[in-house]
């Protein structure tokens, strides 16, 4: 692996219609990890693209160890040592790890078709053992963590013998442990000159690993910072070209005594066991833990999305039997699921589809025809009142920003009027200004007395905007903290050692 | 004037930008060849059999049409048909009155959908296995009762349904146009509609925004059945005489009618319409053969080359 600078000189492309990077300045230093920071749309995405040859700039010049490049394919890009890793991370679920790490660069034996596997498993040892990692090499991907398939996809990088990753949003789905292995991985890397760039929404993660932050906004370079003599405020106003006053700062809770919510003793093994926690009208509670602590799962045994096994779940002090979603939503519980595509949204129907998908009860006679000018209007209102940006309702979902997205699936849950609103993970994926509007939009319904569950794995969020914090940790609830007893240190001992006092971590 | 013009191009490319259009357009196309090459296409007898044919497959494909749009997909509705047809003849032949007995034939095929939906939705067995089996079964059970040989002496008061017309249009063309009105009206209007559409998009999905994804499922199987029934039973009128083969084969005309329509076998899209379209393509291009006197070896060759056709223009089309 040889150690080369990387160097993007004035990029600009334009697709129709939008002018997607402007005069855009990008340098990598051998050894060096580089931040790359802007809201959602401001252009990070597509400078990547154009490095790893997804895409050809309409000017501007690239110069990889010295000489100048222009990459047809990712596959170019690849072989002359500059790999992604994708936030999705590509790969084959139902393949084990050896079939993945070579996957397109399978070794046969000299002169024959056949596999070399020992080869291969050597050439994996070696790799996995350079990195200080263990995996499991006998199960298939889909069984190993989030943690475990990053690894795999960094290595398979390092095979190709890869002297610059770009890492677009590793730690999305990573807990906090996983996230401090993920880093020593980099720090390694990094001593052996091999470059890093660093894409993610996390400004404590991306201070605690990289040398220099590079700030895009609306396509246009805003200049960079060094890490180590900056501030996330600094960082903040380069983003979003403003300040943003209320950041981190705490709401005040206008809950009542009144309970709305119980779970008594919900049990859904494997993930989940003994949980008990109750909810008042207008407040938040914020659901902590790491992932995989069952926080999920708890909010799926809620609204009868996975089958208890035990416990019960009170609303106004009466017991209720709910057995599915359908149920959930006639009780006026509405969840709103961790992974927008994947759980949330119909991409290819319209906002308007999208928005109104849970309220068709409210919307149709009774034979069933839905009431178009009804439909309108309420999604137009919610439109409205969550300030989501789009050219017409009629609009494919697909075409939004992932914050605006985000929004529609807010307000679909919204027009349910519910009672109790669980949010998982609202805010991940979406941009820091889109981040703030969500928050506001969470605590205003707090004040307006719908009692929220808000699972999060960011504990700034939590701290922001819980009045208390259920800590869960392998699917029972820990502790149960007040607002004044919260901090990043009680929740994260508790996440990892049951206790919110014990400083001792357990391995 | 101006304005004027924009605005008839704006209504001319929303047409365009109709999935459906494409599909018409080649249609008329096919049309106007076919027309040249042998000119008694359209004579009035011709366009009088075809259409009647055209409407007994469009009516099992729009059936079809509800079951693929969740990505689902039902290969029984051949035998369905057969089997509906076969337990109506029998009934009437044994003396029952003979709209009780159409009802019955019914029935019988809409139990097929039912063991279908069943499996599929809360069994949770893939639709192709299902149906694939079902199939067997309903081909089967005709085949036991039947011992091979058809069912005759059909009562003359039932075979208007097949062989009658109102208005000089035959009164399967009528039913095709029932059916296809109420089937646009379910899948546009309602919130039945709207959820089957969902679930072809994003069925995870559909099932968290508090859908009951299953019974959804469950009655499209009943529907596709239903659908398959109403042809067996017209079938068996058309030929006064109920056939232990009748419908074989009707599976893949109706799902090929479905995709050349612009369905998506993944789910999500497709349209009553485009079935239609897509089932004029099928019988238009099948008769337009016989009449060229193309040998029927190559007839089959050739819808077979236009189905995987549809299939790659379509695929571009969304590109």
């Amino acid at each position: 692996m040889e150690n080369k600078t990387l160097v993007m000189k004035s990029i600009t492309k334009s697709f129709p219609g939008v002018l997607a990077l402007h005069d855009v300045d990008f340098e990598v230093k051998p050894g060096e990890v580089v931040g790359l920071m802007g809201e959602n749309g401001a252009g990070k995405s597509t400078l990547m693209k154009i490095l790893t040859g997804v895409y050809q700039p309409d000017s501007g010049t690239i110069t990889w160890g010295g000489k100048q490049v222009s990459f047809a394919t990712t596959r170019q890009a690849q072989a002359a040592g500059i790999s992604i890793i994708f936030q999705e991370l590509n790969n084959c679920p139902n393949l084990k790890p050896l079939d993945n790490l070579f996957l397109g660069r399978e070794l046969d034996r000299k002169n024959s078709p056949f596999l070399d596997l020992k080869m291969m498993q050597e050439k994996a040892v070696e790799v996995f053992k350079y990195l200080d990692v263990s995996v499991n090499m006998d199960i298939e991907v889909r069984n190993l963590s989030t943690a475990q398939q990053q690894m795999i996809e960094i290595a398979k990088a390092l095979l190709t013998n890869a002297s610059l990753l770009i890492m677009d949003e590793p730690t999305s789905s990573l807990s906090d442990r996983e996230v401090t292995k993920l880093f020593s991985v980099i720090t390694e890397l990094k001593s052996r000159g091999i470059s890093v760039i660093f894409i993610s929404h996390k400004l404590d993660e991306v201070f605690e690993i990289t040398d220099r932050i590079v700030v895009l906004r609306d396509g246009e370079s805003m200049g960079e910072l060094v890490t180590k003599n900056s501030t996330q405020k600094q960082l903040i106003t380069k983003m979003v070209g403003r300040e943003i006053s209320n950041f981190y700062t705490q709401r005040t809770s206008k809950a009542t005594d009144e309970v709305v919510f119980e779970a008594k003793n919900l049990s859904g093994p494997p993930y989940v066991e003994d949980v008990s926690f109750a909810v008042h009208k207008g407040e938040i509670v914020g659901l902590a833990g790491l992932i995989g602590a069952g926080r999920t799962e708890t909010a799926r045994l809620i609204i009868g999305a996975a089958k208890k096994t035990k416990g019960e779940i009170l609303l106004d002090g009466k017991p209720v039997e709910i057995r599915s979603p359908e149920e959930a939503v006639a009780h006026g519980i509405a969840y709103l699921p961790e992974d927008r595509k994947v759980q949330s949204l119909i991409l290819n129907m319209t906002v308007r589809d999208n928005l109104t998908m849970s309220i068709h009860k409210v919307l149709t006679n009774w034979f069933g025809i839905i009431n178009r000018t009804q439909e309108r209007q309420i999604t137009d209102k919610y439109i409205k009142s969550l300030d989501i940006k789009l050219t017409n309702r009629e609009q494919v979902i697909s075409g939004l920003s992932g914050g605006n997205q985000q929004k529609v699936v807010i307000a679909k849950w919204l027009a349910t009027v519910p009672r109790l609103l669980i949010l998982d993970e609202p805010t991940r994926g979406i941009d820091v200004h889109a981040k703030s509007e969500v928050h506001r939009i969470i605590a205003e319904l707090a004040d307006s007395g719908v009692s929220i569950i808000f699972i999060s794995s960011e504990l700034p969020e939590i701290l922001e905007l819980s009045d208390r914090v259920v800590v869960m940790r392998e699917g029972k609830v820990c502790t149960i903290l007040d607002r004044k007893d919260a901090t990043q240190e009680t929740i994260m001992n508790a996440a990892f050692s049951g206790s919110a006092n014990d400083v001792k971590e357990t391995a | 004037m101006g304005k004027k013009q924009a605005r008839g191009w704006s209504v001319v490319s929303a047409i365009v930008k109709q999935r459906e259009s494409a599909i018409f357009l080649a249609l008329l196309i096919m049309i106007a060849v076919i027309q040249i090459m042998a000119p008694n296409l359209l004579s009035g007898n011709n366009v009088y059999l075809v259409s009647r044919q055209i409407a007994l497959v469009a009516i099992v494909a729009i059936g079809e049409l509800f079951v693929i749009l969740t990505g689902g997909i039902d290969l029984s509705v051949g035998a369905t048909m057969g089997l509906a047809g076969v337990a109506s003849a029998g009934a009437m032949v044994a003396g029952v009155n003979p709209w009780l007995a159409i009802l019955f034939g019914m029935v019988v095929g809409v139990l097929i959908g039912i063991f279908n939906g069943w499996l599929v939705s809360y069994v949770l067995i893939p639709p192709f296995i299902v149906t694939l089996g079902s199939q067997e079964i309903a081909r089967g059970t005709i085949l036991i009762v039947t011992k091979g040989w058809p069912i005759t002496n059909i009562p003359k008061s039932i075979l208007f349904i097949a062989q009658g017309d109102f208005l000089h249009i035959p009164v399967p063309v009528w039913i095709m146009l029932v059916v296809a009105v109420i089937a646009q009206m379910v899948l546009t209007k309602t919130s039945f509609g709207r959820r089957i559409y969902a679930i072809g998009g994003n069925e995870t999905a559909t099932f968290l925004s508090g859908v009951n994804v299953k019974k959804i499922k469950f009655f499209l199987y009943v529907i596709a059945a239903f659908t398959a029934s109403i042809v067996g039973i017209i079938l068996v009128a058309r030929f006064e005489s109920a056939q232990a083969d009748a419908g074989t084969g009707w599976e893949m005309q109706a799902i090929a009618s479905a995709v050349i329509g612009g369905t998506s076998l993944a789910g999500g899209a497709g349209s009553v319409l485009g079935c239609v379209i897509g089932a004029c393509i099928m019988g238009i291009l099948a008769n337009g053969l016989v009449l060229m006197r193309v040998s029927s070896y190559w007839q089959t060759a050739i819808i077979g080359v236009v189905i995987v056709l549809a299939a790659v223009l379509d695929h571009f089309r969304k590109k």
